[in-house]
């Protein structure tokens, strides 16, 4: 056998996990440690065929803290870096997550959701990691995660994650869910060249002169790897812009605001939003993930029985389109949210409708998907308030 | 760096290297490991303090470091090391 | 007499002394048993790299004046495995303390160990968790009192030496903090070693065991590592537990050689990839290719 490309360019039949390990590795990432968990399995498993072949390394760790450990430091040896789990594995990783945030180190956590609390329903769907996606990890902090709604966004917001990573310095969280990461469809890989790829910026200057935290203008520090000779140091204590370690409540407001400000004022340049049927709408579906195509239909549904009914896709969860949803909250009577947990992004679309537009939470736990008429019912509820 | 030695040894034949010691005082922590562990007694406790209020050491017998750099090697705070000095005849 | 620089300064941060460390906290030695060890060795030090985890002694990483890692509490070694997969051309140094390698990170002391990956662990035992105050840990040893053990220690402590040898690590020492030529060559040994290397620093805490447990102070200690101590080169790890009042048996106990986490995927993978993996490969593997 031989070196195999990391592009796969061409049309596939292949499900969410597997296109995800694919996305990866058109994106450049060279390292995976992961640990065996329903239903983000699959991912792992493709990763330890396919990065030997490109060269890359594959390793199961002991767990998932282990795990995200391994990508961390990974990282910071130059290389992109990725692990894959689920609702259990993410609970174990949050703390080395915030690890990424304050160290600013740039790699993709993906969480295949499966139905929660604890070990749950492990090959059932849920999407209840959403509000641990966004506060997780202990202290203040913002982050980017994307939600996939096809095995093709499997693929393509991989590929995002990672470039958003390497932008902005941070770790990226994929929250997909069980049924996309299980579904199989047609997934196509576009040519190598048409792929476009973000690298973290570089410094490479005089070692003299490098403070490995001293941001530029986008707030994001230039990167350097172990090994170049910059002696930089890392920690997660909170440091001022030489890497050391500081206690004053300065550092910490500097430190701090910067990190949760180079994601809010980038926060047009990271949204993603796919929208339908907005210009006449008085009612919106809000979704994400499986729970978007469901809505989708509801929409179709609604529609042909004449509603003026929108349809918003959060393809970009985190940070929230607080701006849009605003907007939206001034002119539209409703907002529908079907989601799998007991009402997490609801929750934030409530507070940007902050009274204007009422919310109508369309909620189950997990375990299965809506019936596209329990979103009808809610339509219904709506265009009779 | 050339420091006349201040005192010789009867033997004129056997050669025995000599240090010179120096001392940050304001790392030291006054641990007493240097003090304790030099097996020629070369320091001593002072009636010294550094700014931080720590207990500081003092060359009392520099003529007779061999350069060992046991002192160096146990000292926690990188507070005191030893340069060798040119061989006594 | 004074003078501004110590000839070791060049290999730490200076401008971050003095350090953190408590009057007589055996730390600081074995930061300077490593920086020597390093100086001497003559390696690229743009090229080594130090992870720790958190606690006193985890701080090493930060004063070195080489790339330091200060992680999360316990997982260095899975940090270091991450940097020394993704590169292998870095020395990857843990250094780290006993409750941090022993208790929280231990699974991944034991996973490195067995999957020989070519990292040194360097783990300063003071036998307490120092940093959080006093407490037991998993090498506090028995009958000792510590905040959490007001009535004694009840638990049995590892004995690290045997836990990391039974694990598959290649080579094994302990010394103490008052060893330090011997500590020196065993940092080096380890250091070049291929492969899980792992050595042991008896370390006094003053602050948070010995004056807890009427043990005096940090002198007392180090005249107990100076008189009680007993050097047995290749003493079965297994008998060199650590008992209050009884003798510290130092010493290198486990030197051999064992093929390395990446010299079995290379040899593995060989088998299945012309490129890029058989430039890497060693000469008995390759010899072994011809052959099938
Ligand atoms: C997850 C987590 N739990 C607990 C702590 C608090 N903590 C900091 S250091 C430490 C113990 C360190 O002990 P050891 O590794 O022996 O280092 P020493 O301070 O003795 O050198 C603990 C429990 C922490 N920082 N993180
Ligand atoms: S070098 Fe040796 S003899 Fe000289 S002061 Fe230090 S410990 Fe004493
Ligand atoms: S060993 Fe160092 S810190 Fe301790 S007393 Fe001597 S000079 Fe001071
Ligand atoms: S608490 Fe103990 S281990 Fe920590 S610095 Fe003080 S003496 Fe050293
Ligand atoms: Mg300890």
């Amino acid at each position: 056998m031989k070196r195999g490309p990391a592009v796969l360019t061409g049309v596939h039949f292949i499900n969410g996990d597997v296109a995800c390990a694919e996305g990866a590795l058109a994106a450049g990432c060279r390292f995976f440690a992961g640990y065996p968990i329903t239903p983000a399995t699959e991912i792992a498993e493709r990763m330890a065929e396919r990065l030997p072949e490109v060269g890359g390394t594959f390793i199961q760790m002991e767990d998932e803290i282990a795990s995200i450990s391994a990508v961390l430091g990974a990282s910071w040896a130059g290389v992109k870096a990725m692990t894959a789990t689920s609702g259990p594995g993410f609970s174990l990783m949050m703390e080395n997550l915030g690890f990424g945030y304050m160290t600013e180190t740039p790699c993709v956590i993906v969480n295949v959701q499966r139905g929660g609390p604890s070990t749950g329903l492990p090959t059932l769907v849920g999407q209840g990691d959403m509000m641990q996606a966004r506060w997780g990890s202990h202290g203040d902090y913002e982050t980017i995660a994307l939600a996939p709604s096809s095995a093709q966004e499997m693929f393509d917001l991989t590929i995002a994650a990672f470039n958003l990573s390497e932008k902005y310095r941070l770790p990226v969280l994929i929250m997909s869910d069980a049924v996309i990461g299980h579904i199989t469809e047609r997934v196509i890989i576009p040519p190598e060249e048409e792929i476009p790829i973000v690298n973290r910026k570089r410094f490479t200057g005089p070692r003299e002169t490098y403070l490995p935290y001293l941001p530029e203008d986008d707030l994001v520090p230039p990167m350097v790897a172990a090994g170049e000779g910059y002696r930089v140091y890392i920690t997660g204590l909170t440091h001022d812009e030489r890497g050391y370690p500081s206690t004053s409540p300065d550092a910490q407001e500097r430190l701090v605001r910067r990190l949760a400000e180079k994601v809010r004022r980038n926060a047009r340049d990271i949204i993603r939003l796919e929208e339908r049927g907005m210009e006449d709408a008085d009612v919106v579906l809000v979704a994400y993930g499986i729970s978007a195509r469901v809505a989708y239909r509801a929409m179709e549904l609604a529609r042909a029985a004449g509603r003026r009914v929108g349809w918003l896709r959060l393809i970009t969860v985190w940070p929230f389109p607080e701006e849009r949803l605003r907007e939206l909250a001034a002119r539209v009577r409703a907002f529908i949210v079907p989601e799998l947990n007991l009402g997490q992004i609801a929750r934030e679309v409530e507070r940007c409708a902050a009274g204007r537009a009422l919310t109508i939470p369309v909620l189950r736990p997990g375990g299965a998907v809506h019936d596209p008429r329990e979103i009808l019912a809610a339509i219904e509820e709506a265009s009779h308030v | 760096m050339s420091v006349e030695p201040t005192v010789h040894t009867p033997s004129r034949a056997v050669r025995r290297p000599r240090g010179r010691v120096f001392l940050l005082t304001e790392r030291c922590k006054g641990c007493r490991f240097c003090v304790e562990f030099c097996p020629r007694h070369v320091l001593a406790m002072s009636d010294r303090f550094n700014s931080k209020g720590y207990h500081v050491p003092a060359v009392i017998a520099e003529e007779l470091c061999t350069d060992c750099k046991m002192c160096e090697l146990l000292c926690p705070e990188f507070a005191i090391y030893v340069v060798r000095l040119e061989e006594e005849r | 007499m004074s003078e501004e620089r110590h000839p070791l300064d060049h290999l730490l941060r200076a401008d971050r002394l003095p350090h953190i460390w408590c009057p007589g906290c055996g730390i600081g030695i074995a930061m300077r048993c490593l920086v020597l060890a390093l100086e001497e060795l003559r390696i690229p030090l743009d090229r080594t790299v130090v992870v720790s985890g958190i606690g006193c002694s985890a701080r090493v990483a930060g004063y070195v004046r080489l790339d330091g890692f200060h992680t999360t509490h316990g997982r260095a070694i899975p940090f270091a495995t991450g940097l020394k997969l993704a590169n292998p051309d870095l020395t990857v140094i843990v250094f780290s303390g006993d409750g941090d390698l022993a208790a929280i990170g231990g699974n991944h002391l034991i996973h490195a160990a067995r999957r020989n990956v070519d990292l040194t662990v360097i783990c300063v035992n003071n036998f307490i968790y120092g940093m959080t105050g006093g407490q037991s840990g998993p090498t506090t040893p028995l009958a000792a009192r510590s905040t959490t053990t007001p009535y004694g220690n009840f638990e049995p402590p590892f004995n690290l030496p045997a836990l990391v040898a039974a694990s598959g690590a290649v080579y094994v020492a302990r010394w103490t903090v008052f060893h330090v030529r011997r500590l020196i060559t065993a940092l080096q040994e380890a250091i070049t070693k291929r492969g899980f290397s792992f050595v042991e620093i008896l370390s006094p805490c003053p602050t948070g065991y010995l004056r807890r447990n009427k043990l005096g102070d940090a002198l007392d200690m180090m005249r107990v590592f100076k008189t009680q101590s007993e050097i047995r080169h290749g003493a079965p790890p297994a008998e060199v537990g650590i008992e209050l009042g009884k003798k510290l048996i130092l010493g290198k106990f486990v030197d051999l050689e064992r093929p390395t986490y990446h010299e079995r995927m290379r040899k593995q993978l060989a088998a299945f990839f012309i490129e890029p993996y058989v430039e890497k490969v060693s000469e008995e593997v390759e010899a072994e290719e011809v052959e099938s």
